[in-house]
């Protein structure tokens, strides 16, 4: 059973280089950097997506353009979720912020630029939120030993 | 002479830089409160800028107990993270494994047997049930109500030892699998339920009647620690916070899973977004899922749901450990599902529970392995955490601590 919403959004919302399915009850929009931006504000103006619930990235090592940086919002109004995925490349991992639509897109941001370097244009506070000051790396990236460490405190012996 | 001063250990640079670049005014100061202060329950660090005891602005951090949940989840089987979700939200430890369950099951297309989906329900309600007594009894606690903390905290060690009873251990429980549980309900366990919720009844009609108009109690919650609607929303608040603003939005009703669409509830909510509605919201809450989980007992000892507890598909369930031992297949099987895991088809799935703090959602990646090839949680507390600051600024330091026993931040899911 489909939401009628997502009738509206595949027709009318499809970008000119992305593409648009329904996966496992929520709607996937494939889109361009550039598109992020745009969608977004229409989701939330023109849509009533008005929760950003979650911005994380996947690291496809191996493939180009090497990140996606995947987006969640939901509806309050409509009951349903939309993902967007959006593919950057390794040397220019840059997407747009969401913090002048969404207040929840400040932490979450941090939070993916901590674990995976996305760098996100506009939000200004990009500080490390989950790791320290002077982290050297991007955990989450597939090319991180799991085992390295960095302590802050160094071993006594 | 004397020798000089040395500091036992190095200096240490700081793991925080605050964002503030000096004090708005000549009179203000910044001070430190956490990340190990006993009224932070987790480690947290929250930098307020105070004009006397009143809160300018405040800048909140988290990470203290960061320890690589996700890039630890990358390196074992599907089965073997079952222990790892469920230190994700260690008060109610089963709703993050089956959360984390019905993300791999919707991967698979497995479908859980009903009586299976009885049980997650009833122990989902359970596990809110504890949340929120650990919740209401640390935040009372913190404002000197001793008796209220103790009974709340005597009802939820009961609880604690009934569901030991059933799984084995207190907090982290291991309890769930993917396409099932790990074991059917002992003998008995439904009649001694039936007592727990006598004495909740009982000590919770005594908590009520010790707080609620409480004149110290009402003066400290009241109005302290508010947060607008379309702040909520705009922050990605959800559970309890979004709820004690007037908004009746509640996974369990909205987009129903599990067993919930055929379960009669209400959703609390609160008027004013503030402290008091929160706990309010809690206690309602409580009476509700004490509601569900009779309806859901009553169901379970029903003989149309005496049916099996796991699926009976060879690419999840285990088989039955006497024929692992007497048959190859089977033997076969079972040392598949250990060393390689259960195959999981390729692709995304992004599954949220309504967790006792908010959207607890899993987004989960596979190549087709049987390990993941990622692991994301969308963590109730740690989105909560970025609009923290919105409750907190304005009011006065010492309702800094209510505030955020209010917003009941669990460190091992924020930090993951």
């Amino acid at each position: 059973m489909e939401a009628p919403v997502f009738a509206t959004l595949a027709a009318d919302c499809v970008p000119a280089a992305g593409s648009a399915q329904v996966s496992h009850g929520v709607l996937v929009f494939t889109l361009s950097p550039a598109e992020l931006l745009p969608t977004a504000r229409r989701l939330r103006t023109e849509f009533d997506f008005d929760v950003f619930l979650d911005v994380t990235a996947v690291d496809w090592l191996g493939q180009t353009p090497r990140f996606e940086v995947v987006h969640h919002f939901y509806s309050t109004h409509h009951k349903v979720r939309v993902r967007l995925k959006t593919r950057v490349s390794e040397a220019e991992p840059v997407v747009d912020s969401l913090t002048a639509l969404y207040g929840s897109a400040a932490i979450m941001e941090r939070e993916c630029h901590d674990m995976y370097g996305i760098r996100f244009h506009g939000n200004a506070d990009l500080r490390p939120i989950l790791l320290y000051e002077g982290f050297k790396g991007h955990p989450l990236r597939k090319g991180y030993p799991k085992q390295q460490e960095q302590p802050l405190v160094p071993y006594i012996n | 002479m004397d020798a000089p001063f040395r500091p036992a250990v190095s200096l240490i640079a700081n793991p925080v830089r605050s964002i503030f670049e000096g004090t708005l005014r000549d009179d203000s100061v910044i001070v430190n409160i956490g990340p190990s202060h006993p009224a932070t329950h987790g480690t947290v660090q929250i930098i307020a800028e105070l004009d006397g005891e009143r809160v300018l602005r405040t800048d909140v951090h988290c990470g203290y107990l960061h320890r690589g949940f996700e890039k630890e989840c990358e390196d074992h089987t599907w089965h073997n993270l079952i222990p790892y979700v469920d230190r994700l939200n260690y008060v109610s430890a089963l709703i993050n494994t089956f959360t984390y369950c019905d993300a791999v099951e919707q991967l698979m297309g497995v479908q859980i047997t009903p009586r299976c989906k009885l049980l997650r329900t009833l122990l989902s309600e359970y596990s809110r049930l504890v949340d929120h007594l650990t919740c209401l009894a640390a935040g009372l606690m913190e404002l000197g109500a001793m008796t209220a903390f103790l009974y709340l905290v005597m009802v939820r060690d009961h609880m604690y030892e009934h569901l030991a009873a059933l799984t084995g251990a207190r907090v982290t429980y291991s309890y769930g699998r993917i396409g099932g549980l790990a074991r059917d309900l002992p003998d008995g366990w439904l009649l001694r339920l039936e007592a727990i919720f006598k004495q909740y009844e009982d000590f919770i009609a005594r908590v009520h009647a010790l707080v609620d108009r409480n004149r110290i109690f009402i003066d400290r919650m009241r109005n302290v620690g508010v947060i607008s609607t379309a702040d909520a929303l705009s922050y990605g608040c959800t559970g309890v916070i979004l709820r004690s603003t007037g908004v009746a939005r509640d996974l369990r009703k909205d987009t129903p899973y599990l067993a919930y669409a055929e379960l009669d509830f209400d959703i609390p909510v609160g008027i004013n977004g503030d402290n008091y509605d929160r706990y309010f919201v809690r206690m309602r809450e409580m009476d509700e899922s004490l509601y569900m989980m009779r309806q859901l007992s009553e169901m379970l000892q029903s003989p149309a749901m005496a049916g099996p507890i796991n699926v009976d598909d060879r690419r999840c369930s285990f088989p039955d450990k006497a024929l692992v031992y007497s048959e190859i297949e089977s033997l076969i099987n079972h040392f598949k599902l250990v060393m390689d895991g259960p195959v999981v088809p390729a692709g995304d799935v992004y599954v949220a529970h309504e967790a006792p703090n908010g959207e607890l959602g899993f987004y989960l990646v596979s190549d087709g392995g049987g390990t993941p090839y990622k692991v994301h949680c969308r963590a109730p507390s740690f989105v909560h955490m970025g609009g923290a600051h919105l409750m907190m600024n304005g009011g006065q330091l010492a309702d800094i601590v209510p505030t955020f026993g209010s917003i009941n931040m669990i460190g091992g899911e924020c930090d993951r």
